[in-house]
């Protein structure tokens, strides 16, 4: 193991996805340039053929996602990374890994739009799109990281998700992660945990593509070992051949949300910093938590009762745990720089146990510290 | 037939191609040209897009892929890049290579992967009930082109030579032996093949064209093909509205994952090498 990966140094965020991913074992990219994304894909061009790797700079987003499942059905675990404008083009194929059950990880460095909107500015307006961007009902893994190194670490573990439940997993970074540099310490290689699709049975003659394990998830079978099935993004038996028997659509797409509903203690991430007598708390996550953890000391430096919760998973949506939250915090304040994605979210599962508000922003800078610290002045 | 039942999951049986539809024998001429070639089940990969031809992998007994519509060929990238020893062939129509899909289709010929991709071309959308398409010739008629098309279609052979396939064949459902061939062929050539199959679609496409049944749509096929050596000699008046059929093109030219492994060892890769993280990072803001 390098002992250069034990120094400390410094860091930017896309370089820790990249890092990070690498870590985990990926070792295909393909992808297509897009601020403020781009350096991941710079830095896998660069590392990955010395890992023995493969790196493609595809021709647009909807080919980029499709190399990345392509490869990965081969067993080569993959990755692309890309913003909101190539997101939306994306989802097309991330509906298909779904469907498909094909792990592989989708980096999304979000920048303020709709539409172009500004390349270069923060935002965080995707939240619903990684929920709800793919038409039909599947259910996702959305991550999002607020430092560097939990950059690097949460890339590991949206790989390991993949793999384990062979989903898609989307990391949602935002700009001000992704181009901010930290000092880090990265752990060494060995201490990394890294996690395999679950593998079939020897036995090549009775394998069934989409019959779960008791997780609710079919062991995988690589392209090229022997093991002949097929792959569709239509609604699909066991055996992966297309279906049109209700019963047969009703009990695949019951069990693509159960495999994620029914490990939940596995999935969900989160942080909590004074909490237990919080009587207001403020749930942030990305860049937006960053801002408001400094809120939430500057409150308690003013005696006032303030404690942060922040999501890391942010699909699925930690219900349980928000609803702990409401026990305590008579309001709950959701700075986010969009007009309150999260917050509606929050305000459906909270309803009438706390008071929700919003700290907004759209205009392509941070939500400050200085502008939560005043929300809770004002409803304490 | 019973000799290419191995290649095929049987059980999947009958098929949902219309009576008369060309491509049960452009399917044939694949697996004939699989057989030939002795190409290992377990090694080939087969990958569909969306459509009537693509339908034909569910019917396939090989590692088999049906993606999404036009994407079958940024799949298949995919695949040959991870895995360059296996054998990628896509099959796919006219329509979702060459409209939705034309923008892979390009890319994957200039890079020159060694994917072959065998596109069933029924100058018509199919599936959805024949809307036309960008192979569609000018003045025929489609549900979407009632008075008939006004848009030039492509000549796909040619698109493929000039985007960097090296290996371009032509071939009609008319003369399927030919086709078997080409697709030989194309799956030996070490680089992006495109071999185009004309094929019939009597339901969407001949019934509004004056072509009421597939072996009517067949004898067209025998009457206005014209196999390359003999289109050599013909001037542009004669060839107007003919099918020049055979080996269009073939050229010797560097294919894609070769070219990466080049540089994968140039790059300073050591087989079992630990992961070094560079001392330099990428610099930019």
């Amino acid at each position: 193991m390098s002992r250069i990966f034990e120094m400390a140094r410094l860091m930017q965020g896309n370089e820790a996805v990249a890092e990070g991913a690498l870590a985990a074992g990926v070792r295909f990219f393909a992808g297509y340039p897009i601020t403020p994304s781009t350096e991941i894909a710079e830095i896998m061009a660069e590392r990955l053929p010395r890992l023995g790797g493969k790196f493609i700079q595809m021709e647009d987003e909807m080919a980029s996602l499709a190399a990345v499942i392509g490869a990965s059905l081969t067993g080569q675990k993959s990755i692309t990374a890309t913003s909101g404008p190539g997101f939306s083009l994306m989802q097309e194929n991330i509906g298909f890994a779904a469907m498909a059950e094909v792990p592989c990880v989708i980096v999304n460095v979000q920048r303020s739009g709709p539409s172009t909107g500004m390349p270069t500015a923060p935002a965080q307006g995707d939240v619903m799109q990684a929920r709800w961007g793919t038409h039909g009902d599947h259910p996702v893994i959305v991550l999002s990281p607020a430092s560097v190194r939990e950059a690097y670490d949460i890339t590991v573990r949206a790989v390991n998700l993949a793999e384990k439940y062979r989903v898609p997993v989307i990391l949602l970074m935002d700009e001000v992660v992704g181009h901010l540099r930290e000092k880090v310490v990265l752990p060494a290689l060995g201490e990394v945990e890294i996690i395999n699709r679950p593998a079939p049975s020897p036995n090549v003659e009775e394998y069934s593509p989409y019959l779960p394990d008791e997780n609710g998830v079919p062991p995988m079978a690589n392209f090229g070992e022997g093991y002949r099935y097929h792959v569709t993004g239509l609604a699909h038996d066991e055996q992966g051949m297309p279906a049109n028997d209700p019963k047969v659509l009703e009990k695949l797409l019951l069990r693509l949300h159960n495999k994620i509903n029914y490990n939940l203690p596995d999935i969900l991430f989160d942080e909590a910093l004074y909490l237990d007598d919080a009587q207001v708390a403020v749930l942030a996550y990305g860049c937006s938590a960053r801002s408001a953890r400094r809120a939430v000391k500057e409150a308690r430096a003013e005696g006032i009762k303030a404690g942060l919760y922040r999501p890391i998973t942010l699909w699925p949506f930690p219900e349980q745990r928000v609803l702990e939250v409401a026990r305590c915090a008579h309001t709950i304040i959701v700075p986010e720089m969009n007009l309150g994605q999260y917050r509606l979210e929050v305000e459906r599962v909270v309803r009438e146990r706390a008071c929700v508000r919003g700290v907004h922003r759209v205009h392509g800078e941070l939500v400050e510290p200085g502008d939560i610290l005043a929300a809770i002045r004002e409803v304490v | 037939m019973r000799e290419l039942e191995r290649y095929l999951r049987i059980e999947k049986f009958p098929h949902i191609w219309c009576p008369g539809c060309g491509n049960g024998i452009v399917l044939g001429s694949m697996l004939r040209a699989v057989k030939r070639l002795d190409l290992d089940q377990d090694q080939t990969v087969i990958v569909g897009g969306i459509g009537c031809s693509s339908r034909a992998v569910g019917y396939l007994d090989f590692n088999t892929l049906h993606t999404t519509h036009g994407r079958a060929i940024a799949f298949a990238t995919g695949i040959k890049m991870a895995r360059p020893d296996l054998k990628v062939i896509v099959i796919t129509g006219d329509g979702d290579a060459t409209a939705i899909g034309g923008n892979h289709f390009i890319h994957a010929a200039r890079r020159n992967i060694d994917i072959t991709l065998l596109l069933f071309n029924n100058s018509i959308y199919g599936m959805t009930g024949g809307q036309y398409s960008p192979l569609t010739p000018v003045n025929k008629k489609a549900t979407t082109a009632p008075y008939g098309v006004i848009e030039p279609s492509f000549d796909i052979a040619e698109l493929a030579r000039v985007a960097g396939a090296s290996y371009v064949g032509r071939s009609t459902t008319y003369h399927s032996s030919l086709l078997t061939g080409l697709i030989m062929e194309g799956i030996e050539n070490k680089g992006f093949s495109l071999v185009e199959a004309v094929t019939a679609c009597p339901t969407a496409y001949g019934r509004r064209n004056s072509m009421k049944d597939g072996l009517e749509m067949l004898l067209w096929q025998k009457e206005n093909a014209v196999q390359i050596q003999q289109a050599k000699k013909m001037n542009p008046e004669e060839l107007a509205g003919k099918i020049i059929i055979g080996r269009l093109h073939s050229q010797a030219a560097p294919e894609y994952t070769d070219m990466y492994e080049q540089l994968i060892n140039r790059s300073g890769f050591q087989t079992g090498g630990t992961m070094v993280t560079p001392l330099k990072g990428t610099q930019r803001g």
